[in-house]
């Protein structure tokens, strides 16, 4: 019976089947994407997009509001599929290998929670078993230790403080000891000192285990601080890309604040002859 | 695959253990049910057909475990995405068949938990014995739970697709269903065309056999076994249904909005 139902829903089972992960890594890229398209209707969200991320480069993705930023993470999430386009992460691709991909990575954002109802522990007890922890009880411990929130692990998640909740969404996320980190606006509405905290916590883990990560904010000095490099998309696409300083140096910004408002009060780069060449 | 169904099991365990709501819906309510039908029963054995009347507590008590395992099913996404925590679920490795499996495992204990209690008190309180209906009761389970996870899937497609408006139905499609499965009544007191739709539902099949061996000590295996074949033909198309529905919401970008922006 079981078989049939496969059958008959081929388009569901095909897409979630896990496939061997071994032998197709790609080494050069942690994230690939290619002439990436997404359309809703008329409305193009992702036009042509294409860059890639090294690993255990923090990229930050930049963008007024309806950039694309949200719908590129949610594309490599494999939660959206695309028009058109390939988007590969460590080497797999990730509309046909999702499982493998969802496997090795991980995502956590101010605007997902985890259920309230449940303690610290059993939140993430249960997660572990979702992604195949190995020796679960050991691995709690030591990320609530990591995170400064063992005397926490008792109590109920509807408890927390804000940046508590932001922490334990960011043990879940390493559950799995991630290769990728999507992070979706990870400190928004935390006070700066608990947000420099998250900031250096997550650096701090970048550092240790070369996790790769792709971090979309609305805070810009905390982009700055972050990233690598960055990427600032407006209506879908790229409007300049590189390292923070190349980016100010190029547009002769003295802030990254100070280019994203003239990005949004311009939709595009304000010197056109840079602009041509960053895209 | 197992680790990880039992994952998705263990969070129902740790969400009921400690909300006495929660307990409720399985053990509260349906003995609340089961006082009221009691009453009416006791009151219609003075007034008519003493043994007959007795059927209102077996369809009573089949109808409640089939709405408990229906409910768990459709309402484990809407769950998530109230809890805002559906997001986390869908990027987590797992499928969408070991997210139905294990709601359908929580159902299945919910409706087992429910028979039992139910039975017992049925036994104590009304002299009515749930196990007299012996061996045919495993059938009529079996087809029950079937049934409510083929109603559950296709509610969680819905819900996959229209969000939390979706919901309504995991309430509302049992009771859709109810008067056209002669849960309380013979098939033969519905007009020749209602009579159809009853014979298209398996739950008709499942009351019609439970009446039968009240009535006269055995069921037509036929019945039973045409409430299999029809579960298995509406179990097809609610997966059929489930992975459209979930190919939609990814190509529009529905899968992302649940319980997130």
């Amino acid at each position: 019976m079981l078989a049939l139902w496969r059958t008959l829903s081929r388009g569901v089972w095909d897409q979630e089947h896990l496939w061997e992960v071994g032998g197709c890594l790609s080494a050069d890229h942690a994230i690939e994407v290619e002439q990436l398209t997404k359309r809703f209707g008329d409305v193009t969200a992702i036009d042509n997009l294409s860059f890639t991320v090294a690993p255990g480069e923090i990229l930050g993705l930049l963008g007024p509001n309806g950039a694309g930023k949200t719908t590129t993470l949610q594309l490599l999430l494999g939660l959206t599929t695309p028009t058109s386009g390939v988007m590969r992460v460590l080497g797999l691709d990730v509309q046909k290998q999702r499982r493998a991909v969802l496997q090795r990575v991980n995502f956590s954002s101010a605007y997902v929670a985890l259920p309230t109802n449940l303690s610290v522990w059993e939140n993430l007890n249960v997660f572990a078993h979702l992604y195949g922890v190995r020796r679960p009880r050991q691995k709690i411990l030591a990320l609530l230790e990591l995170f400064d929130m063992p005397h926490l692990a008792r109590c109920i998640t509807g408890a927390l403080s804000s940046g508590q909740l932001t922490c334990l969404n960011l043990c879940k996320a390493f559950l799995n000891d991630p290769e990728v980190l999507f992070l979706d606006e990870p400190t928004t509405s935390l006070d700066p000192a608990i947000a420099t905290k998250v900031r250096e916590m997550l650096q701090h883990m970048q550092r240790e285990r070369r996790v790769t990560m792709l971090y979309t904010s609305h805070n810009m000095h905390e982009i700055e601080r972050m990233c690598d490099r960055v990427i600032f998309l407006a209506q879908g696409r790229i409007i300049t890309q590189g390292t923070p300083h190349e980016v100010l140096t190029r547009a002769r910004s003295a802030s990254l604040e100070e280019l994203f408002i003239s990005i949004v009060q311009h939709g595009a780069l304000w010197k056109p002859a840079e602009t041509t060449e960053d895209v | 695959m197992w680790w990880r169904v039992g994952g998705l099991v263990l969070r129902y365990i740790y969400l009921h253990r400690r909300s006495m709501a929660r307990l409720g819906e399985i053990l509260f309510w349906p003995v609340m049910n089961l006082f009221l039908w009691g009453f009416i029963t006791a009151y219609m054995q003075r007034l008519v057909l003493p043994n007959v009347v007795i059927f209102f507590l077996g369809s009573m008590i089949l109808w409640d475990m089939f709405y408990r395992a229906q409910v768990a099913l459709s309402l484990a996404l809407a769950e998530e995405m109230w809890m805002k925590n559906i997001l986390n679920i869908l990027i987590a490795p797992v499928s969408m068949f070991e997210l139905v499996l294990a709601m359908g495992c929580v159902g299945a204990s919910k409706a087992l938990i429910n028979g039992v209690v139910l039975g017992v008190l049925a036994y104590v309180l009304h002299a009515f014995n749930l196990l007299s209906l012996g061996f045919t009761l495993v059938p009529c389970f079996i087809n029950l739970l079937l049934f409510a996870w083929a109603i559950g899937m296709g509610t969680m497609a819905v819900i996959l697709r229209y969000g939390g408006g979706g919901a309504a139905l995991a309430w509302g499609l049992p009771f859709l269903i109810q008067p056209f499965s002669a849960v309380f009544y013979p098939i033969d007191v519905f007009p020749s065309w209602l009579q159809i739709v009853a014979y298209a539902l398996p739950s008709s099949y499942i009351f019609e056999s439970m009446r039968a061996v009240l009535r006269t000590g055995s069921a037509d295996p036929f019945m039973l076994l045409t409430a299999f074949g029809l579960n298995i033909v509406y179990l097809t198309a609610a997966a059929a249904f489930f992975g459209w529905m979930l190919q939609r919401a990814r190509h529009r970008g529905y899968l992302s909005r649940l319980g997130m922006y």
